[in-house]
């Protein structure tokens, strides 16, 4: 393996789910690359000033305009000729699914040649694990707390690569920490597809999620053989490929690993909530074909 | 070449003689003809840049902070509610030092909404640390767009620039302008040229965050190199003079201003129905003069000094107000001035707000009210001229 | 031009200089007879810190938070995190 692109050092939480699925990114990506992120976990922890995690040109303006400042990027290296640059947004789930969903929309209806990446840790983590559109259905966070009248979070996770294929963009992926081939595949993939693509990684988050240490990777590979996780692409609008799962686990394997879920184990609301995240999984084994 | 054109028209043409290499476009009254005519250069050939058409001006000004970091040079125009949206674009343009210019077509901001003309919307944004030049015509406003490519892309300056230029009055309005000569242009303005950019063969990082062992000096750099634009500004406007032969003034402008007992101060078009009030007034006996501001920010203290140090008298007539206290020209020049020598009183008058008209008897009223100071004393500091009385407790 | 040496542009890599090593209270201890040289441990390291050096894959103790990640996930259990006399 080269050396990575992107630098230790990095104030990144011990643990953290966020950048291996950074180093993954750009070893696939290769040096030829431009970067744009957001505001997020990323971009603080990879870049106080005057230190930077960031082997390749890197660009961090506000939270909801990396994919707008990427546009601008692609538009002049268009006039100059430099069609062969890698670009990339790396951002965070926040970002991503809220506050930055305009100028994403915009990137792509434009179909802008860049590849958006999205690193899911499910909540603003960097502000201190508050609910985002990403947050799963019951998960605490300390703007969905447990308490007395709530069981976590009441909404669902916003589909987000189901937002990304409806603007017709030519190449949209889930992916996970836990298989590192298949994200380096797929990262490679959207950037020989000429156009917009965006790809989700799930990327756990101990701090938010808290879960025991070493398990970072152990927690994204359940997630996909729950089934919660479905990994697959779009090929202009065509479902293609998927990653069948072999065994798959019951949701409740996962969920009673993590303290934002450990109230369901504690509630006679438990049985009933665990088997509408148990419905979640299936629907999707059932929608991408997961199993054989 | 002299035409008769659209004020827009004639900004669009400019533009297009700067050779921008990207422009990002959004939609919104009353700018919009701006980069409708550069969509047309682009359409037809005449024009060789990347033209995005973005969702929003959120997105317009920060699509050029990648293009900019790219090194291309940018140009896009907004109004109003863009700008407001624009509004935390606008500071992280000027902290990552980007050269980007702008068009502020100038307009009201909602509530209520309106599309006419008033000042709020750029003097709303003065501390984000743009340089603001006020257009008084026109032409003004072509020759403009040239010298802020010029000032903002210096080196020692690197701070974005906006063009401010009164909404319908001057975008609208059909006038004979003189047209820039395209190759004129590139004597006058050098290519882009940043040292830094976002190079994969060159990797470097733009916007780390800064804790606060490093932020002040940040400010002061950016603070500096504002202060430098004063010169630039003068420069610019005098190497533009020398290559076209046309001056409206470099931070500021005179008219009939020598023995002027009564001193009006202002910006922008209403310095039209200003001059042809002066000239009235004049012939009735009344010393009567103007001291166009040209550049609100840098705001040029010692220029002013000089310009307004002999009156008796000063009246400022600005388009906004500011809630709870007074506007922008006003407090500025008071500011200006307390610590310093210059003991003229200053009053000042809010007019044309939404885009209400402003005739000569109205800045005939303001010259009479300001005669009244040097024997009376003044009466009232400041005043939101002509409103409707019944509305008036 | 001001002679205050700060710029926005900030150079690659430059993290390097700060040692996250020293957030560390356990340290992995590699079996190299039991490893069987996968090299999962290098992919899934967050801090670009266990590299192979001749045949072994050694830890980077400047950088290694002590996450416990590579040790979890070791197929051979070659890894061993333990507590760190400091």
């Amino acid at each position: 393996m080269q050396e990575s692109l992107f630098a230790p050092g990095h104030r990144a939480c011990a643990g953290c789910g966020m950048p291996t699925a950074i180093k993954l990114v750009l070893d696939a990506a290769g040096p030829n690359t431009i970067v744009a992120s957001p505001t997020g976990c990323l971009e603080v922890t990879s870049t106080p000033y005057p230190e930077s995690s960031w082997k390749v040109p890197w660009i961090h303006s506000l939270f909801e305009n990396a994919a707008a400042v990427a546009s601008g990027v692609e538009a002049a290296l268009k006039k100059f000729g430099k069609t062969d640059t890698n670009l990339l947004v790396i951002g965070g789930d926040g970002s991503t699914f809220d506050i930055g969903m305009g100028c994403i929309s915009g990137m792509f209806d434009r179909n802008h040649n860049v590849t958006y990446v999205c690193y899911d840790n499910e909540a603003y983590m960097n502000t201190g694990v508050q609910m985002s559109g990403s947050t799963p259905f019951c998960a605490s966070t300390t703007t969905t707390p447990i308490g007395k009248e709530s069981l976590g979070n009441p909404g669902r996770k916003k589909d987000m690569p189901a937002i990304a294929v409806a603007h017709h963009i030519p190449y949209v992926a889930t992916a996970s920490i836990a298989y590192p081939a298949d994200l380096r595949r797929k990262v490679r993939k959207s950037l020989d597809i000429k156009g917009s693509a965006y790809i989700q990684i799930n990327a756990p988050c101990i701090t938010g999620w808290s879960y025991a240490d070493g398990t970072t990777i152990e927690q994204s590979r359940l997630v996909v053989e729950t089934c919660l996780w479905p990994l697959y692409e779009y090929v202009n609008g065509q479902l293609t490929e998927v990653k069948k799962v072999r065994r798959k686990k019951p949701v409740e394997e996962y969920l009673k690993l993590q303290g934002r879920y450990k109230h369901i184990f504690r509630t006679e609301d438990g049985a009933d909530i665990v088997a509408q995240i148990q419905a979640i999984a299936d629907a999707n084994a059932e929608k991408f074909g997961l199993l054989d | 070449m002299m035409k008769v054109a659209e004020g827009s028209y004639a900004i669009a043409d400019s533009v297009k003689c700067c050779s921008p290499d990207v422009v990002s476009v959004y939609p919104i009254t009353p700018q919009t003809h701006i980069v409708e005519h550069i969509s047309k250069f682009v359409s037809n050939g005449e024009l060789d840049c990347e033209y995005i058409n973005v969702e929003s001006e959120f997105s317009s000004l920060s699509a050029l902070i990648g293009a900019c970091a790219a090194g291309a040079r940018t140009y896009t125009s907004t109004t109003s509610q863009g700008l407001a949206l624009m509004f935390e674009v606008l500071y992280n343009v000027s902290g990552m030092r980007m050269p980007i210019v702008m068009t502020t077509v100038n307009r009201s901001l909602s509530a209520p909404l309106s599309i006419w003309n008033d000042q709020q919307d750029s003097l709303g944004v003065r501390d984000a640390g743009w340089i603001q030049l006020y257009a008084e015509n026109v032409q003004e406003a072509m020759d403009m767009t040239p010298q802020l490519y010029k000032i903002s892309e210096d080196p020692e300056i690197l701070t974005p620039s906006m063009s401010c230029m009164d909404g319908f009055i001057l975008t609208h309005v059909y006038e004979p302008v003189e047209f820039l000569d395209v190759e004129k242009v590139k004597e006058y303005l050098p290519p882009y040229r940043p040292d830094v950019i976002l190079d994969p063969a060159n990797p470097k990082t733009f916007g780390a965050f800064a804790d606060p062992s490093w932020f002040t000096e940040f400010k002061y750099i950016q603070y500096q190199s504002m202060n430098r634009a004063l010169k630039k500004i003068e420069d610019a406007a005098k190497e533009f003079e020398e290559l076209f032969g046309r001056n409206y003034g470099g931070l500021i402008d005179t008219y009939r201003a020598d023995d002027a007992e009564i001193l009006l101060v202002t910006m922008g078009s209403i310095i039209g129905t200003i001059k042809d009030t002066i000239d009235e007034l004049r012939e009735g006996g009344v010393k009567v003069g103007l001291v166009k501001v040209r550049s609100y920010r840098p705001f040029p203290v010692e220029a002013l000094k000089k310009a307004l140090k002999d009156a008796n008298v000063i009246a400022v007539i600005e388009k906004d107000v500011s809630m709870g206290f007074q506007p922008s020209l006003l407090t500025d020049l008071k500011g200006a001035f307390y610590n310093s020598t210059v003991s003229v009183p200053i009053i000042g008058f809010t007019v044309g707000l939404g885009g209400r008209d402003v005739p000569k008897r109205q800045i005939k009223k303001v010259v009479e009210k300001a005669s009244k100071v040097k024997d009376s004393g003044i009466e009232d500091e400041f005043e939101i001229f002509a409103v409707n009385p019944e509305c008036i407790d | 031009m001001s002679k205050c040496q700060i710029s926005m542009v900030v150079e690659p890599g430059s993290t390097e200089v700060t040692k996250t090593g020293a957030w560390r209270t356990f340290v992995p201890i590699v079996d190299h007879d039991k490893c069987i040289k996968c090299s999962l441990c290098e992919i899934y390291c967050p801090d670009s810190c266990i590299h192979q050096i001749d045949y072994n894959f050694v830890p980077d103790l400047d950088y290694c938070k002590g996450c416990g990640i590579c040790s979890h996930e070791c197929p051979r259990g070659a890894i061993e995190m333990v507590l760190e006399d400091k």
